[in-house]
Order: structure tokens, then C-alpha cells, then sequence
């Protein structure tokens, strides 16, 4: 957009409250700018809960998440429980009459959600993906004995799967050796260029 | 030496509030030949076009610039009001100083200076301007409808009454069209049938309506009132004049294909008619399923036949016709749900189109109006509806409303409850848009009087379990998702335009819109007309439309025909080009370069040498005056009446020479 | 994706990090099916983890820049990205896409990477090459064993075939490449309609009740549709339909009992390669049963596998 002609689509919701709370007035253009969406374009037709094969445990379905971006409510849709339990299958963004990226939103959500140290209701969903991270950027590769191993440390919950896990063991299927990349240094860059400070990486 | 007078319009708020209209008018009075000039608040105002004619009196004024909006909009309004003040009405000049000006800027500064100098540019051009005077052209008074549905026969009916010849022509067997399908009509519940057929019957009976079905429109050419139409009368394999429509060669066929009638719900033969009420009553030979041409044995129906009238010699004919105006009525098409992969690809046979619900509730359908599925032929006990499938749908390509389906889903919801008493309808809607005459309160009734259960959201999945058709949607006002078991599904499909129709639309030289519909002159004040002259839409070919609007604009596109008709002749536009042929060494590239045909190359006597040479000749009555010739002559020898290079450089010059 | 950009049927390998663990048994059906069509694997050097979901939850950058890295490395080898992992595929062609449509994007990544990279990768699934590059007229030519119209539920999962525009080469609603292959085996693909309803995937350690509900649909339906086992072509997918079912049987006290063989796997088995009964050996839900039934009605005599349990 450039500077001298008016932005049509931009919004002012600053004197909006919903259930008595303020509307943020930056956060649908945040949203939108780190997904690559515009979700003014969703009309709210439902599509993306219907087909949703995880909306059955979230808190705001689908088209509510997209709801609450429309409306500016930041905050509940950065504690919602669903921007982590969206799995990513992108069935809603395959499916949406209106090609919305319903997944890009998510993301963006998510990403928003962790950068402002919102605590997740998700816990484990949460610490997962840190672990995951953790060790992707120490090895490169993901190792899943330790992964799980290191998942049970961070979650608490030692005991649960250890039957799985030792039958996988006696059927060779975990490898209990790392098995890293050997240019640490390239995948270390990519996770230092991933957090430079004061972005949050939109997309244009 | 001319006298010009100058107008400066406000248009209310639209111009003065970026141009300073009195300065532009005083600036315009100190221009080389004006005498006159001042600004007004609405100059096309009956007080405003009183102002110009005054003026003209009272200064002797021979020329006018008014400087106001586009020359689209009001050029003929001031070109009646200066010959009604004794000018020739080719005198005057239209400065656009609101589309061009104050639409497009702000700063009132520089929009003012832009003004002027648009203002001195018409006046340069105005000086230069010289009487023109229309031409006659003969009309002839007889209309080709195109498209046998309720539009056409509607339109057809009306400009026959009126008492000019209507040549209607169908491309099936039968004219009737979509309505001749539907079982019941929203929100009367009159049967189509019942309202349609005395229609078609007095399209037939009419003396004045000549009905061609199974015929084409396969060119087109000429200009308004003067078109030569090519149609193509497909080979019928039937004698007309012997047919009398007993039908007995119809039940002897042996070859059964799928009916396109019924909407695939059911068969036809080879040899057939449409649908029993079928006008004209005459059946046609199918010869691309047609046993005796695929297999060169049969001929079963000629030999039932008990008057000879099967005719297996008969050729396509092409006759080349004159009509004076065109209604263009061929309507729509279904979009195939075929293409929803999330909704069975078509591939579950209990989930059905409306159009395909409307054959199976039908007295004369293919189940004689019982509702069972076409699957097992059960009677169905929950039956879900889903809105807008493929309409406002960027997903699938239409992002329009189709607009009918609200309506004809409640119909159906309430109409399979009266013959269902104990089944349960679903209705999947985004909005109900029941914006007619007793509309909203007739979808209402589906809900309050006939229990139809609406779901405020979209479908995302369907699929066959068992006997059963599972539907995953969602209910966005509870926020949950719902699964309905069902025995049925009918998708409301998009409306979408026929698939020849850009083709239909290059042959007649009109527009479409990015969907393929065809375009209106005006979306508000020419909904009928479009920019060629002589060519009236009607009906669901322009937009999706229901019976009322279809039935309303044919009436429309009808007495604009008529209205046409009831002149004695048409007189031409006076800025065409024009060769000096003194000049014109008979190159042809005009002739080459021109988009309508209306250049000829002649024999004529050379003035000086008195030899007969070749030169280019402007067709008066083909010239539509774009000026591609006057622009592409090496000679210079091509003028542009109203623009020519001496007026259209003076204009350049006013402006370079400031 | 496109076609092949190969002359011969050589790709540069993305193994992907599963392989030599929780789906050995599938790296090993890879090797010896692509090796007896004369396909050569070119495993690409150093290769690193795609981020997975993990990392386009967290990160844009990190998410495009972590594939980027590997399909940096494969485009100097002039070869096709063979992925044999549905979810890495996904993650390695939308980030290849975005790389492709995002200017910004595409600069960030390259200072992430220290070098120029756009997004020219031709990144396929193995599932594709197999069958399109392959060809099934060659690997019916390779069938000694045809699997008796064994009733197969063809598995696709989400992330092989959307998002469409990023990902496509076969219809996103009920694809069929799948079907084709298990056809071209002998078998009989049934019809079902939960080809592409998502399995749960990385909420198997974290949400594994999310995961058992809905690969206990996918489960239940396959049975339901009459299903003698399924075909799938991503570890992640067999890690829940596979080692999650005894749970899932377990909690629902309903028995399903539905092998899950990777498609390479059902491919060593109708062309009788070496190592078949050691791979089947490493899935939890037993495949005996259906070796028998094949067994049963035609010359199966291989005793390793009749004795599968």
C-alpha cells in the first residue's frame, strides 16, 4: 500500500468492546500481515468448523477464531486453547469458499502467542513443539528417543507410552543413537536469523 | 467569427466542491470566441437548459461548451436543448470536468487549472465545429428472439401482440425452457406446468410468432434494424407438415438414452419429445444415439409411423433472415455439483441437484411425483438441503449469489413435507436472502408451519456410510458441529451462464461480464438494453433471475422492441467518416482496418481525368464512427465528422500553446 | 508435482527423521523396492530436520528456511526431491512454494542460509515417483505375487494432497494414485470415505485422545467399508493407525485387528522381495492374518511369512 492513497481496508476498532472487553485496534492487521491473509475476506460461513477434524476439543471453533480476529479480541484468541490444537491439515484452507488460509492464521497465532509469552492451555502441545525445536536446533534432525525422553522431562508425566516405547524398542523401530548433522553451524544460523529481535517475521 | 457560449455546470456538490466554478467561468469569458459564459447549478436541469437556450437568443450565440460530465451522460440532452434554441444540434461540445476532474482529484487549486484548460480545449474544438445533419435508415420490423424459455416466450408474446412478426428460435425440441421443469413455483406454489403451458400453447396459435425449434443462431451481422441473421435449422427427421403428433414412433424406439429433460432421473428414446405437454408436438430424431444412423439398421420408427412423416433424408437447413432487433433470451445453466470432490464428486446417488428434486416431484417425472431416492427407491426420512453450492463460492468460481436458491430450497423443504409427513428436512444456509414479494414470509412458513430445521452454516463434508448419507457441517450460531444421517441430500447448485454463451455473445458484437453473463448498457437505468443498439436481454442470461424479474424484463425487452418498431424509420448518426475521394488512391487498408464492414471500394468517375478508377466509400448506415479508418489512411484522406484533425489539433494546440 | 526432470530414474533422497527409527520398516521397503525397479536413491548430503509442524507453529522463517536448506543442497544435484514421508513432503513443497511466491520471504532465507536459493526444487512424494516415473505397467511387470483381491483401504492422510496449490498431483477429495497402485498389485482397493480425514498426527504424545478419536475413525471405517487392511504412504500416519490401535481397541472394547503396511511394503510383497516378513515383523498390529488369506488361495509357500503372527 502505498503512502498517498488511503487504505480502504484499514479498520478502527478502538472504541469496540465485546464482553466487556476492548477491542485491540492493531491486532487484525498484525494477523493478517504475519499470515498472508486478509480475514476481512471470511464471511463466517461455518465451512471450517464443519470440517475440522479437531474443532471437537477446541474452546473457539474455527470460524470463531476467525471471529475474534475480526473483532480485534487479542487476547482471547491468543489463550484460546485452539490455536494449538488446530493440527494443521489445512482440510478448512482446501475447502473455504472464500480461500482463506484458516492455517495461516493459526500459525500466525500461535507464533504471536509464543513471541508474547502467552501461556499456553495447551501445555503439553506447547512444551512439545519446544522440545521438538530445542533439539532440531541442537542436532538438526529430530531424534525420537530423545525427544520423548526429553518430553517426559519436561512434562512430568514420565510413565505414560513407556510400554509403547519398549515394545517399539524390541521391534527395532527406536534408534536409541542420535544421528546429527554434521554442519551444526548452518542450522544454528537459520534458528539465530529466525530470532532477530523486534520481528515477528510477517509476511509482506 | 464565432460566438460561443460557455457553461460551467456544478452538478450540485459534485463539481463545485473541487472546481472553482466561477472562476472557470470567467476564465472561459476571456477565451478567443466566447461571448458568453457562466455557471449554474444544474445545467441539465430544466432551469439550467432554459439558461442555455436563453443565452443563445439573448447573445447570439452559434456554438455551446458545456462544461460538465462525461459526454456519455448528457451530450444528448444539450444537443435537444440547443436545436430546440433553432441551433443544429451538433454545435455544442461537452467539457468532462467531473468524471475527468473533480471525481478524480482533490487539491481544488490545481482541479480548477485542469478545468480551464479542458474548457479552452472545447472551445478550440467548438470553432471549429460545422453543422451535420442525420441520414434515414430503413427498419425492418420484424424481431428474432433467441432463447424459448419463459423469457423468450414472454418477450415473443408481448412484441407479437403488438403486432410485428416474432421469429422464435429454441435449440430443443420444445420450447418452455427451465420453468417447463420445475414441479411448483415460489411463493404462490402454482404449478409451472399449469401457468407455462397456455404460454407456450399461445406462442404456437399466434399469427404472428413463427416458432423454430431445434434451430440455431449461427451468424450475425448488420446493425440495429437492418441485422441478417444466419439460423440453422437442424434436421428434425420429421416431416412437420405430415406429423401429427400421435407419438406412436416415440414408444416404438428401441434405443433408450438418459433424458436431458429429466435431468438424467430419467430416459428418453432416440426418437422423442421432450416432455409430454412438448410445443410444437413434434418429435425429433436424436441421430447421435439414434440406431439407424450408429448401426445403419432399424428404422422401426418410420415403419410404425401411420402418415409418412418420418423423413431420414432431411438435411440441416441455413437460412439467412432479416430482423430489426434481437431479444436474447437463453438463460442458464446448472452447475454440475460433479465437481465438489468434498461432496462425493457426484458419485453418491442420493445426494441430487434442486433441478433434479423439481423431475422427482413432478406428476410427469420419472417416479410420477413419488419421492423416493434414487438409490433404493426408499422413501427418504430425513432429507438435508444444502444453500449456495458453488454459489458465492471464489472456491468454485462463482462468487456471486445465484439468488433463487433460497427461495427454491424453502419450496422444496415445505412442498417434500406435504408429501412426506413424518420425514424431517435440514436446511444448511449461510443467509436466507427473501428479498421478493412474499418472499421472506414464504421461507418463514417452511420454517413455522412446515418444521424445516435451518442450520446457520456451510457443509464441509458428505459421505456415504451404509445405506445412509452422512452430512458434517457446522452450526456457527451454537458453534458446534453437527452430523446429520440422512436419507437425502439436494444441493441448491450455482446458476451459471450457458456455456456457449461467450460465443453467442461474440457473434452478436455484445459484452460479458467476468462470469460470461451477459452485460446491460446501464446496471440501473439500461437493465434491458446494451451497447449495441437493437439488442434487448431478457430473462436469466444477463444475471441469475427468478419468474417475476425473467417474466418482467422480457416485457421490458419487449417494449423496447416495440418502441423500436413503432418508428417509421431509423435515422443515422451523423459523425462518421467520411472519404474525399478525389484524394483516395484505393489502397483498402481502411477497408482492412475497419471493425464493421462499412468501407466498400467503388468505381468512380475521376473528377480531373474523368477515367473510372477505384476508390475507398463509407457505408453510412454500418459506421459506427470509431475513426480507426480516419487514423489508419497514409493518404489523410479519411475524416471523422465531429473530429476531424482540424478540431482535434486545435484542441491539442489550446492546450500546448498556453 | 510436475514430471520428472530425470532422464533416469535417479532422485535425490530426503529420508527424513523417522526413517531409521519408528519407520525403519519403511526406509528398508523403500530401499528394496527402488532398487528392483532400478530406481537409484541418492540420499542428500547432510540433510536436516523439515521443522514439521513445530516450526510453522513457531516461526515463518524458520519454517521455509529449515526445508530450504535441504532443497538448497538437492537443486546442486539436478534431481527430483524424492520424500517418502507425507509430512515432510508438505513442509518441504509449501515452503518451496512460498520461497517461489514471496520476494521478502525468499531474501530472508537466503541470509539464512548464506546462500542464493528460489525455490526450483521439483520436491515430489515417493508415492508419486513410484507410480508416475516407475510406472505401473513396470511394476505389474514386477508382480509374481498378486495379492487375490486383498481388500485394501487406500490411506492417504491430509498433508500429501493439501494444501492443493502447494502440494498437488493427485485430486485433493478422494484421490486415487493410491488406489491405482494397490490395484495394480492385485488387491482391491475398497471405496471409503476417509482417504484424507486426518489422523491426529503429532498429538500422539501429546493429545492422545485427540488421536485415538480420530484414528479410531479412520480405523473403525476402513473396517466398516470392508477393509482387510490398510495402505499408507507416511510414517507419521502408520505411527497412530499402527501403534495406537491396541489402545484404541482396548479403550473402546470394540476389536479391529486392521493391518497398516506401508504401500512400498504391500509392493515387496506382490513383487516377493527378499526382507518382506522381517519388515512386517516390525509393525504392531499383525499381518499373519492376511498373509494366510493369501496364502490360502494361491502357491504362498514362504514359510517365514506364513509364519508371520
Amino acid at each position: 500500500m502505498s503512502d498517498d492513497t488511503p487504505d480502504k481496508t484499514a479498520n478502527d476498532l478502538s472504541n469496540l468492546t465485546v464482553g466487556g472487553h476492548r477491542s485491540d485496534p492493531e491486532f487484525f492487521e498484525r494477523v493478517n500481515s504475519l499470515s498472508g491473509q486478509n480475514v476481512s475476506l471470511c464471511y463466517q460461513c461455518g465451512e471450517c468448523t464443519a470440517g475440522c477434524p479437531t474443532a471437537f476439543a477446541m474452546d473457539f471453533k474455527p470460524n470463531q477464531v476467525s471471529r475474534l480476529v475480526q473483532l480485534g479480541m487479542a487476547e482471547e484468541a491468543l489463550s484460546c486453547n485452539s490455536i494449538w490444537i488446530c493440527v494443521g491439515c489445512e482440510t478448512c484452507a482446501t475447502r473455504c469458499p472464500k480461500n482463506v488460509d484458516l492455517c495461516a492464521i493459526m500459525d500466525a497465532l500461535r507464533q504471536m502467542a509464543s513471541k508474547r509469552h502467552v501461556k499456553s492451555p495447551e501445555t503439553d502441545v506447547q512444551s512439545f513443539h519446544e522440545v521438538f525445536l530445542s533439539s532440531i536446533r541442537k542436532s538438526g534432525r529430530m531424534h525420537e528417543a530423545g525427544l520423548i525422553a526429553a518430553l517426559k522431562l519436561k512434562t512430568g508425566k514420565l510413565t505414560k507410552d513407556i510400554p509403547l516405547g519398549l515394545a517399539l524398542l524390541k521391534k527395532g523401530r527406536l534408534n536409541p543413537l542420535p544421528d546429527p548433522v554434521k554442519d551444526k553451524a548452518a542450522v544454528q544460523a537459520i534458528f539465530g536469523e529466525a530470532q532477530t529481535p523486534g520481528e515477528d517475521n510477517g509476511r509482506q | 467569427m464565432s460566438r460561443v457560449g460557455v457553461f460551467v455546470c456544478w452538478c450540485g456538490s459534485n463539481i463545485a466542491k473541487t472546481v472553482d466554478v466561477a472562476r472557470a467561468a470567467e476564465a472561459a469569458a476571456s477565451m478567443p470566441g466566447v461571448v458568453f459564459a457562466t455557471d449554474y447549478k444544474y445545467m441539465c436541469s430544466e432551469p439550467g437548459q432554459n439558461l442555455v437556450k436563453e443565452a443563445i437568443h439573448e447573445h447570439k450565440l452559434d456554438r455551446i461548451v458545456i462544461a460538465s460530465c462525461s459526454p456519455r451522460l448528457h451530450e444528448a440532452t444539450f444537443q435537444r436543448c440547443i436545436a430546440e434554441a433553432g441551433l443544429n444540434p451538433y454545435m455544442v461540445e461537452m467539457a468532462n470536468i467531473r468524471e475527468h476532474v473533480s471525481w478524480v482529484h482533490d487539491d481544488r487549486e490545481k482541479a480548477t487549472e485542469k478545468a480551464i484548460d479542458i474548457i479552452r480545449m472545447l472551445v478550440a474544438k467548438v470553432r471549429r465545429d460545422f453543422p451535420l445533419f442525420q441520414n434515414q435508415i430503413p427498419l425492418t420490423k420484424r424481431a428474432l428472439v433467441i432463447g424459448g424459455g419463459i423469457a423468450g416466450i414472454q418477450a415473443a408474446l408481448d412484441i407479437a401482440d403488438a403486432g410485428y412478426p416474432v421469429t422464435l428460435v429454441e435449440r430443443t425440441p420444445s420450447i418452455g425452457g427451465r420453468m417447463a421443469q420445475y414441479d411448483k413455483t415460489f411463493p404462490t406454489l402454482d404449478c409451472a406446468a399449469c401457468i407455462l403451458t397456455p404460454k407456450m400453447v399461445d406462442c404456437v396459435s399466434h399469427p404472428h410468432i413463427d416458432i423454430r425449434t431445434y434451430a440455431e443462431v449461427e451468424e450475425v451481422s448488420g446493425f440495429v434494424g437492418n441485422f441478417r441473421v444466419a439460423i440453422r435449422q437442424k434436421a428434425k427427421s420429421v416431416d412437420e407438415s405430415k406429423c401429427t403428433g400421435c407419438g406412436l414412433c416415440t414408444t416404438k424406439c428401441p434405443v433408450r438414452v438418459n433424458s436431458e429433460f429429466e435431468e438424467d432421473m430419467g430416459q428418453r428414446r432416440a426418437m422423442y419429445v421432450p416432455f409430454p405437454q412438448a410445443v410444437p408436438n413434434i418429435p425429433v430424431i436424436d441421430r447421435e444415439h439414434c440406431r439407424l444412423w450408429n448401426d445403419q439398421k432399424c428404422g422401426v420408427c418410420a415403419k410404425v409411423c401411420p402418415t409418412g412423416a418420418v423423413d431420414y433424408e432431411q438435411q440441416d437447413q441455413v437460412t439467412m433472415e432479416e430482423f430489426g432487433a434481437i431479444v436474447v433470451a437463453t438463460g442458464f445453466n446448472m452447475w454440475d455439483h460433479r465437481q465438489i470432490g468434498e461432496y462425493g464428486y457426484g458419485q453418491i446417488p442420493d445426494v441430487i441437484s434442486g433441478i433434479q428434486l423439481e423431475r422427482l416431484m413432478n406428476a410427469s417425472g420419472p417416479t410420477e411425483g413419488k419421492i423416493v431416492r434414487p438409490s433404493d427407491g426408499k422413501v427418504p426420512r430425513s432429507v438435508v438441503f444444502v444453500a449456495c453450492v458453488g454459489s458465492r463460492d471464489e472456491n468454485h468460481g462463482h462468487s456471486y449469489c445465484s439468488k433463487v436458491c433460497c427461495m427454491y430450497t424453502a419450496k422444496h423443504a415445505l412442498l417434500l413435507k406435504e408429501k412426506l409427513h413424518d420425514a424431517q428436512m435440514y436446511v444448511f444456509y449461510m443467509d436466507i436472502r427473501a428479498n421478493g414479494k412474499g418472499y421472506e414470509e414464504f421461507s418463514r412458513r417452511a420454517i413455522e408451519e412446515y418444521g424445516a430445521n435451518y442450520i446457520r452454516g456451510r457443509v464441509s463434508r458428505i459421505y456415504q456410510d451404509g445405506d445412509k448419507v452422512v452430512v458434517k457441517g457446522a452450526d456457527t450460531l451454537l458453534g458446534k458441529q453437527v452430523q446429520i444421517e440422512a436419507d437425502m441430500v439436494v444441493l441448491a447448485t450455482a446458476m451459471e451462464p450457458q456455456p456457449d454463451a461467450k460465443n453467442l455473445a461474440r457473434m452478436l458484437g455484445i459484452s460479458t461480464d467476468q462470469h460470461n453473463w451477459f452485460s446491460e448498457a446501464h446496471p440501473k437505468l439500461k437493465p434491458v438494453e446494451v451497447l449495441s443498439a437493437g439488442i434487448y436481454l431478457a430473462g436469466a442470461c444477463q444475471y441469475p433471475k427468478d419468474i417475476p424479474d425473467t417474466v418482467a424484463q422480457a416485457s421490458g425487452a419487449a417494449s423496447k422492441v416495440t418502441g423500436l418498431f413503432a418508428r417509421p424509420h431509423l435515422r443515422s448518426e451523423p459523425m462518421i467518416a467520411t472519404v474525399d475521394q478525389a484524394r483516395c488512391v484505393a489502397c483498402q487498408l481502411c477497408a482492412g482496418v475497419c471493425p464493421f464492414t462499412a468501407i466498400e471500394i467503388v468505381e468512380i468517375q475521376d473528377a480531373k481525368t474523368k477515367q473510372i478508377r477505384l476508390a475507398a466509400k463509407v457505408n453510412e448506415s454500418l459506421c459506427h464512427g470509431c475513426g480507426t479508418c480516419a487514423a489508419g489512411c497514409r493518404g489523410n484522406c479519411i475524416e471523422l465528422r465531429g473530429f476531424t484533425d482540424a478540431q482535434v489539433l486545435a484542441q491539442i494546440d489550446a492546450l500546448a500553446l498556453m | 508435482m510436475g514430471a520428472s526432470n530425470n532422464s533416469e530414474l535417479t532422485y535425490a533422497y530426503y529420508p527424513g527423521c523417522s526413517i531409521h527409527g519408528t519407520a525403519r520398516d519403511y526406509g528398508l521397503s523403500i530401499d528394496a523396492v527402488c532398487s528392483a525397479l532400478g530406481m537409484d536413491l541418492v540420499e542428500i548430503p547432510d540433510w536436516n530436520c523439515c521443522g514439521a509442524s513445530s516450526a510453522h507453529g513457531t516461526d515463518n522463517l524458520l519454517s521455509a528456511a529449515l526445508p530450504a536448506r535441504n532443497l538448497a543442497i538437492a537443486c546442486k544435484m539436478q534431481m527430483d526431491v524424492a520424500v517418502p514421508c507425507a509430512a515432510c513432503f508438505n513442509r518441504l513443497a509449501v515452503a518451496n512454494m512460498r520461497i517461489r511466491e514471496e520476494a521478502e520471504l525468499r531474501q530472508r532465507v537466503e541470509t539464512a542460509l548464506s546462500q542464493s536459493y528460489d525455490g526450483s526444487a521439483n520436491v515430489r512424494t515417493l508415492l508419486d515417483i513410484v507410480i508416475n516415473d516407475a510406472g505401473l505397467e513396470a511394476i505389474k511387470e514386477k508382480v509374481v505375487r498378486p495379492l487375490d483381491g486383498l481388500k485394501a483401504a487406500c490411506y492417504y492422510g491430509c498433508l500429501m494432497v493439501r494444501p492443493p496449490d502447494a502440494v498437488a498431483f493427485d485430486r485433493p477429495e478422494d484421490p486415487q494414485i493410491l488406489d491405482q497402485l494397490v490395484a495394480a498389485l492385485g488387491a482391491e482397493p475398497v471405496a471409503w470415505p476417509h482417504k484424507t480425514e486426518c489422523c491426529g498426527a503429532s498429538f500422539s504424545l501429546t493429545r492422545t485422545d485427540i488421536v485415538m478419536k480420530l484414528t479410531g475413525d479412520v480405523l473403525r471405517m476402513a473396517k466398516r467399508c470392508g477393509a482387510e487392511c490398510i495402505v499408507c504412504a507416511c510414517p507419521l500416519c502408520m505411527a497412530n493407525l499402527d501403534m495406537r490401535q491396541a489402545t484404541i481397541e482396548k479403550v473402546s472394547g470394540q476389536q479391529i485387528g486392521l493391518p497398516v503396511l506401508y504401500f512400498t511394503e504391500m509392493m515387496g510383497l506382490a513383487m516377493s522381495l527378499p526382507g518382506v516378513e522381517s519388515w512386517l515383523r516390525m509393525h504392531m498390529v499383525n499381518a499373519g492374518g492376511v498373509i494366510r488369506r493369501l496364502a490360502a488361495v494361491q502357491d504362498m509357500s514362504d514359510p517365514a511369512l506364513v509364519s508371520l503372527p
